[in-house]
């Protein structure tokens, strides 16, 4: 069991979660992930590592709530035991100091994906520009963490309610434009976004590498649900990834079989919020 | 002495109409009156073939003797003076191909049924309510780390754990019992009687570790870090294989592995009160002819298919599949496609498979597996409509162990490179056996190998020699 220490609900539909896992946290490293599950009759989910505390001996991950299982554990508090937390799984993030600048995009809860990537290429001295796309102002998160160590923060909303108006894309596009040295870009969030960014920076011929979020079970190479097409070659996202280079990945792909349990998901989480009332904060 | 007018005693089962709605098991055991009466059939061999037969080397004529003698209790302590999995072992070991196969009996008439027997008294205990437990050698001090919880795994903590060694058993997922919990259905193996036969392992002191994968969570060199002093590879099935044709990742095509993982180790057969959705529609198609795709296609059934077919490309004969689970399988309405192949895969708007366009084949020359050779026959093709696939033909290795530990060799397919006597691979101080050396065989071939390495790693352990 792993025991949830902090927990605290940083936006409308997103959940932080510290929680113990002292090996996890001493041997993890920026991109890699975890899977949880909550109880005995779960599903195993995939859930990136936002941060660790080794010397405390916890992890800590941000879930937004989308279906049964992230509502569930958005109900459970500090105190609570997680029934299984396995990691760190996937391979680290490649960091290497670059010859021009770090961009890394994010999505929504794709922000605390990229928080200790963006870190580490800080740390190691290259230059980190965050472009970071929200739906609207109430689910904004991580802004002043960026602003802390980040050369440069850019702000987009779906509705124009904070920063700039529009998708990620739209602030990435003027970039491009300008010509700026942007030496490689890393776009973590919802598939279709990633697919945006990838089809825009494909002009530009830049390295965009985009973390993929497909659906997984063991998630250590054994059961082959990841499987994504990169290069028109079968991948594991769970062995071989779960970064890739955006240019190669069949996004149709990956966004039907993201798909794949569409409407048993609808299933598990209405029959979920029926037994708690349709409380789920 | 033996009675040959005693015809080999069949074992009681759910009949196919009624177990083709349920995931119970589908052979119900013996009676001990039934045990008894096979056992009687035993002519006790002065120099019996079938203990060679056995991988791990069980003295069955001993243990046999007993059951005749209603003595269920001393038969069970018998078996496990060499194997503490009689349960799993009972029920999943191909038998027929090993100890039975060279059983006197045979010869003349039908071999004992010696299978069921084990089966038998393994239940016997839980009936009564007993677990008795092997004798343990006094501490010896070593620290031993096994790395995967199948039955290879079990097998070298079993013996290492009796031998006085302190073993820790890691495993990946989130339950013990590797292959036998996620990949062999409840309606062939209960996961209980995994649960248990896990459980007998902590009784003698063996410590399970779930949710560790070493590879990721711990490498091999940080095991031995951590003061392990011999470490056991049991990794078992890797990347599954797919066929290499067009259309093979829509979504509805699942590798066996996937599927069988859904269903019995995160029991999807019983969303939504499990959370773990699958979905088989109406007409099922499984690919491939060995034990695993018989698992797929007969749990296809009990999911709800109203058709669920074989598609393999060579014939009958040839299939690698125990006949006993190929027979169940025809019982309960499995449509077997001989000399058929998928060439591709056909999708619609969602990219969810919808077709299935199949190749005709005819036999050819043996090729180097001894089995003849299919050929395709040119122009055949013809299309099926199917809501599900099941690829079914066999894993590849899993590279995360192999990747992450300098010095140990493996071979050109990824497998790692092991001693066929001993299980030592080209780094000190580390074992492999099972699928992980072999490529996908058997619980009990993998069993054998987690015997022989045992044996070297106590010598290790013991004498310091490598």
């Amino acid at each position: 069991m792993f025991k949830i220490v902090e927990r605290e609900r940083v936006n409308p539909v997103v959940n932080k979660f510290v929680i113990e896992a002292p090996i996890i946290a001493k041997k993890r490293e920026p991109g890699q992930f975890v899977v949880f599950r909550l109880h005995e009759k779960g599903e195993r989910i995939p859930i990136t590592i936002a941060d660790a505390d080794p010397k405390a001996g916890t992890i800590t991950v941000y879930v937004q709530e989308l279906g049964k299982t992230t509502f569930q554990m958005g109900t459970m508090q500090a105190g609570d035991e997680i029934a299984d937390v396995v990691g760190p799984l996937g391979n680290p993030t490649s960091i290497e100091k670059l010859s021009g600048e770090m961009f890394v995009i994010a999505g929504g809860v794709g922000a605390a994906e990229v928080l200790p990537i963006a870190r580490k290429h800080k740390k190691i001295g290259n230059k980190v520009v965050a472009i970071l796309g929200f739906r609207s102002k109430d689910i904004v998160i991580l802004e002043d963490e960026f602003r802390s160590f980040c050369d440069e923060v850019y702000i987009t909303t779906d509705d124009g309610s904070y920063g700039r108006e529009g998708f990620v894309t739209t602030e990435l596009a003027d970039h491009l434009e300008r010509g700026r040295n942007i030496a490689e870009i890393l776009a973590v969030g919802p598939a279709i976004m990633m697919k945006v960014v990838s089809d825009l920076t494909s002009h530009y011929k830049i390295k965009t590498m985009v973390s993929l979020n497909s659906i997984m079970i063991d998630a250590t190479g054994m059961c082959g649900v990841c499987r994504v097409e990169v290069g028109g070659e079968t991948r594991y996202a769970c062995v071989h990834g779960p970064e890739f280079d955006g240019h190669k990945v069949n996004f149709d792909l990956l966004l039907k079989r993201l798909a794949s349990f569409k409407e048993e998901e609808k299933i598990s989480l209405e029959r979920y919020q029926a037994a708690v009332g349709g409380e789920h904060g | 002495m033996a009675d040959a007018k005693i015809p080999r005693q069949a074992i009681p089962k759910q009949s196919p109409k009624d177990r083709v709605r349920n995931f119970n098991e589908v052979a119900l055991g013996y009676t001990p009156e039934l045990a008894q009466l096979e056992a009687q059939r035993c002519i006790q061999c002065k120099n019996p073939f079938c203990i060679e037969g056995c991988p791990v080397e069980i003295d069955i004529p001993a243990f046999i003797k007993l059951i005749k003698e209603g003595d269920f209790d001393g038969a069970l302590a018998k078996i496990r003076e060499t194997n503490l999995l009689p349960g799993v072992c009972g029920r999943v070991c191909p038998q027929e191909e090993q100890c039975e196969k060279v059983c006197i009996m045979a010869r003349r008439f039908e071999p004992v049924a010696i299978g069921r027997l084990e089966r038998f008294v393994a239940d016997w205990e839980i009936k009564q309510n007993k677990m008795d437990l092997p004798e343990i050698a006094s501490p010896t001090g070593h620290k031993v780390a096994v790395v995967g919880s199948g039955p290879g795994g079990l097998t070298v903590a079993a013996d290492l754990a009796k031998l006085g060694h302190k073993v820790t058993l890691f495993e990946a997922l989130h339950k013990p019992g590797g292959v036998l919990v996620y990949g062999i259905p409840e309606f062939r193996l209960p996961k209980a009687i995994v649960a248990r036969e896990c459980h007998i392992l902590e009784e003698i002191g063996v410590d399970i570790r779930t949710d560790f994968v070493v590879g990721r969570t711990a490498s091999v060199d940080e095991l031995f870090e951590m003061e392990y002093e011999a470490v056991y590879l049991g990794l078992g099935a890797g990347l599954p294989w797919f066929m290499n044709i067009p259309g093979e990742n829509l979504v509805g095509v699942y590798s066996a592995n996937e599927y069988l993982t859904r269903i019995n180790l995160m029991k999807a057969y019983k969303f939504p009160e499990y959370d773990t959705p699958i979905r088989v529609g109406d007409r099922v198609i499984v690919v491939g002819g060995g034990n695993v795709a018989m698992d797929s296609v007969r749990s296809s059934l009990r999911l709800g298919a109203k058709e669920a077919h074989i598609i393999y490309r060579r014939s009958r004969k040839e299939m690698p599949a125990r006949n006993e689970e190929i027979e169940n399988a025809e019982e309960e309405g499995v449509v077997f496609n001989f000399l058929v192949n998928p060439v591709r895969y056909i999708g619609n708007e969602q990219g969810r498979v919808k077709q299935v366009e199949l190749l005709k084949m005819e036999l050819g020359e043996p090729d180097a597996s001894g089995r003849r050779r299919p050929v395709p026959i040119e122009g055949s093709e013809y299309k099926m409509d199917v809501d599900t696939v099941v690829v079914a033909i066999g894993n590849g290795a899993n590279p995360l162990v192999p990747s992450s530990t300098p010095g140990l060799e493996t071979n050109k397919w990824g497998y790692i490179v092991a001693d066929t006597e001993t299980g030592k691979t080209t780094k000190k101080g580390v074992w492999a056996g099972g699928d992980i050396v072999t490529g996908a065989a058997t619980v009990i071939l993998a069993m054998g190998a987690g015997r022989k390495a045992a044996r070297s790693m106590h010598e290790y352990l013991t004498t310091g020699k490598w």
